[in-house]
């Protein structure tokens, strides 16, 4: 079924996505990478090498103002992870960053999903991420293929597929159309403690199953470097898991071009980077060049303070670029501090967004000086990698080394700390469940792994039961909820005033939550600037004051302190007052008016105001000022005196002034804006002039009070300028 | 123990540096694939609770069904045939729907006794 177009001016309408989803099925499955032309991408007045096809809409960069607004997209696939707890508020979460560049959407499963016998259903609120069930599925899928089409590109959404549910979770995204998925038994093993031997079996079935509906693999070897002691020490060891998953995932039916390695920069500056992560990243590419990279960036090392993250984060990125990424995951930086906050996500976008526009064909002005150590050093790994593989054979195999304890050292191998993960096969989550297969035994589906004796002549395993699932997706069974309070539609109703009411609070991570940060210095000693800041806080209105960042300026000067909150009050909406958009008369319009009149200007900064950049801009035909559409101006300079102004206007019959302020303490703005409107009137051509100023300070509501024609602040273009005096002038009947 | 390992990994590198960056990626791969083998078969000849229930759910059992039949198809003892398999035998016995057989299972675990 076509879903309704959206709306880039409305909000996602989430009670209306909550309906049909009993019949709703995605149109379209599987992975899908960027379109990346092989010629380049012209955007605005730049070629760009290596990026994909532009977006339909989106949200460039900040800077992107300065270069037609150009919004560049990376050729990798970009990641953003999402884990509110509650789906409904991440659905608008979702949107918010695909419109920046994410096309990979993945969501955090709540906390304690893995050990999970079997599949959740309904919508329950999770902890650290979201109850992942086929109702969250479909009503996030059914958002996803809405917003897929407001920007123009796929989005790939992705889950987890492990713990003891392994088999039915794969299942159940293969039914709903998920994109992409993290699988990966050693996982299970090492940091969830399901069984071994049941978590490679479940495993199979589960690869199988995501195989057949083209689900993009991603491993989970890059736990090894966030919990090892020493993370940049144990890459052999990485790259032995890596190949293991690689191995099996093959084994058990997977296409190479769907299978990823998640792999991490394993270090963090102060540590000397490069030197550890290239030459690790590179032996990586070399052995694994048939499979994908996801590249992740480190969280290993993220503490409190967000731009040390962000810092880091481009540097992870700049390693992608130096050797390659098929997807780059963000990380939100502030996953040091809280639960990741919805406009952190978008932060995590840009830092990939704006490194990969900034070091976009890198390769072709530099390449790495293989010659050096750094051929060296990634030799090095590669051999340890091996010696690591021929020791586990001669103990026995992957199981064996699992009991002794090989996986997680943080020694660098063959050294070892003796603190590696170690498993009992008999053990774990899941231990003793498994059944051998008889010989008659039979599965009667598709996408089945392993020994399956169906009946003779049968031709798809289906058949015996007339199309399973996968082939007949009307016999899936919908549950909608089974818990009567814990669900959406009771949180729904709930927010309900600030979503589609009058309503309004700040948000961080849900709707109504009222979440807000501070940001300020207090000038004293870490232990009474902690204390003074919670108290600032308190004092500020701020419930529950916590906080999230303090880091030292000078042990005695002073620190720097984030405080978060919640306020207690809303503000309404209908009470706001909201000017209304000045309207633009046509360009043709405006210049025919012009030439009629032979519209003259003159124009200065006045008072004691040097600053002349902004004015110019509104003059000069080369950044698209005044002049642009036939004004002829005289400029009269900087800190010229208002009279001096209005007198040249009357001799050069002028029909507006211009004026420019910037500095506004005391109100000098102010005050000279109101001197002019005096002065004019004093002259006695107030009616027949056009009073005009602006500035860094100036907003469009002080044309009123200071007796102005029109008023103008940041981002103002010559046109708008020009569009104040046309119309003016017509308004007076003069035009 | 440890440094013996260290011992033998000195002498392994002296084998492994003398293999061209090919040969060292090939003997990667070869490794990885021979650890695996044994756990490929382990899991073409085993199943799982879960795999049974991922199973019965291709057949378009709903997840909480799949609960309870797995749980009666391995009291009966029957899980090494597959519980789709008992189903659908008990849905040919029984001239039931694929989910009608399965809520019967699920009704009268007596259904189970003497069907293989």
């Amino acid at each position: 079924m076509a879903n309704k177009e959206l709306d880039p001016t409305k909000k996602l309408d989430i009670e209306e996505i909550m309906e049909g989803l009993a019949t709703y099925h995605p149109p379209r499955k599987g992975w899908t990478w960027r379109e990346v032309p092989k010629e380049g991408v012209n955007m605005g007045p730049f070629h760009y090498r290596n990026m994909s096809k532009p977006l339909k809409r989106s949200i460039g960069l900040p800077a992107s103002k300065y270069f037609d607004h150009i919004d560049p997209q990376p050729a990798c696939v970009v990641t953003t992870e999402i884990a509110s707890g509650r789906f409904e508020d991440d659905i608008r979460r979702m949107r918010m960053a695909v419109w920046h560049g994410a096309d990979h959407l993945m969501v955090i499963r709540t906390t304690g999903q893995s050990h999970i016998d079997g599949l959740m259903e309904g919508t329950p609120e999770g902890t650290g991420g979201v109850p992942i069930t086929r109702k969250q599925i479909r009503a996030s899928r059914k958002a996803c293929d809405m917003i897929e089409e407001e920007v123009g590109r796929p989005i790939n959404f992705h889950s987890y597929v492990s713990g003891v549910a392994g088999p039915e979770v794969a299942v159940l995204f293969a039914e709903e159309g998920i994109n992409g998925a993290h699988q990966d038994p050693q996982h299970n093993v090492l940091y969830r403690n399901v069984n071994m031997y049941r978590s490679f079996v479940d495993a199979a079935e589960a690869k199988k199953v995501m195989a057949g509906a083209r689900i993009f693999q991603i491993d989970g070897a890059h736990n090894a470097n966030a919990t090892a002691k020493a993370g940049w020490l144990v890459m052999p060891e990485l790259m032995v898991q890596h190949g293991i998953n690689c191995a099996f995932s093959v084994a058990a039916g997977m296409d190479k071009n769907l299978i990823g390695l998640s792999t991490v920069p394993p270090d963090a500056p102060p540590a000397p980077k490069l030197w550890y992560d290239l030459p690790y990243a590179i032996a990586l590419r070399e052995f694994f060049s048939d499979f994908k990279m996801r590249a992740q960036q480190n969280t290993r090392y993220i503490e409190a303070d967000i731009e040390e993250a962000i810092r880091t984060h481009t540097i992870d990125t700049l390693i992608s670029m130096l050797t390659s990424a098929d997807i780059q995951s963000t990380i939100t930086p502030d996953e040091g501090r809280n639960v990741p906050w919805h406009y952190n996500n978008i932060r995590g976008v840009q830092t990939v967004k704006q490194t990969w526009a900034a070091l976009d064909g890198i390769k072709e002005l530099v390449s790495l000086n293989m010659d050096g150590p750094l051929g060296q050093m990634s030799r090095d790994l590669k051999e340890r990698a091996v010696a690591f593989l021929e020791e586990v054979v001669e103990t026995g195999g992957y199981f064996a080394a699992v009991e002794k304890g090989f996986f997680v050292d943080s020694g660098k191998y063959p050294e070892r700390n003796d603190d590696g993960i170690a498993r009992d096969g008999k053990g774990g989550v899941g231990a003793g469940s498994l059944v051998q297969r008889d010989a008659d035994y039979m599965a009667p589906v598709c996408d089945h792994f392993g020994n399956n004796k169906l009946p003779a002549g049968v031709k798809k395993a289906c058949d015996p039961i007339g199309g399973c699932t996968l082939c007949k997706p009307e016999k899936i069974v919908y549950i909608d909820e089974l818990d009567p309070e814990d669900n959406a539609n009771a949180r729904l109703s709930k927010t309900l005033p600030y979503r589609k009411g009058d309503l309004l609070k700040p948000e961080a991570e849900w709707a109504g939550d009222g979440t807000v940060l501070l940001q300020f210095v207090v000038p004293e000693s870490e232990d009474i600037a902690r204390e003074a800041a919670l108290e600032m806080g308190r004092k500020m209105g701020l419930k529950d004051p916590e906080i999230v960042n303090l880091q030292v300026m000078h042990p005695a000067e002073g620190c720097f302190v984030e405080v978060k909150g919640k306020v207690a009050f809303d503000v309404k909406k209908s009470e706001l007052k909201i000017p209304p958009k000045e309207e633009m008369l046509p360009e043709d319009e405006v210049r025919a008016v012009v030439k009629k009149l032979g519209i003259k200007v003159v124009a200065a900064t006045v008072g004691e105001d040097e600053h002349s950049v902004g004015l110019r801009e509104i003059l000069d035909i080369k950044h698209g000022g005044i002049e642009k559409y036939g004004v002829k101006y005289s400029y009269l300079g900087t800190s010229v005196p208002v009279g001096k102004l209005v007198d040249a206007a009357i001799e050069t019959g002028a029909q507006a002034i211009l004026i420019s302020t910037i500095i506004s303490h005391n109100d000098v703005h102010r005050n000279n804006m109101r001197k002019l409107a005096e002065l004019c009137k004093e002259k006695g051509i107030r009616d027949k002039i056009v009073l005009i100023a602006g500035g860094t300070q100036v907003n469009r509501d002080m044309a009123k009070e200071t007796g102005l024609d029109a008023t103008f602040g940041r981002g103002t273009k010559g046109f708008h300028v020009v569009n104040a005096i046309v119309k003016t002038l017509k308004a007076r009947g003069q035009a | 123990m440890a440094e013996d390992r260290i011992a033998r990994f000195d002498k392994r590198q002296v084998e492994l540096k003398k293999m061209s960056d090919a040969e060292l990626k090939d003997r990667f791969w070869k490794l990885c694939n021979q650890v695996v083998e044994p756990i490929v078969d382990l899991a073409k000849t085993h199943t799982s609770p879960s795999i049974e229930r991922a199973v019965l759910l291709r057949m378009g059992i709903d997840s909480v069904s799949t609960h309870a039949v797995v749980t009666r198809v391995l009291e009966a003892g029957l899980l090494g045939k597959g519980a789709g398999h008992v189903v659908l035998k008990v849905s040919q016995k029984t001239g039931k729907d694929i989910r009608g057989a399965a809520q019967a299972i699920i009704d009268d675990k007596a259904l189970l006794s003497g069907l293989f």
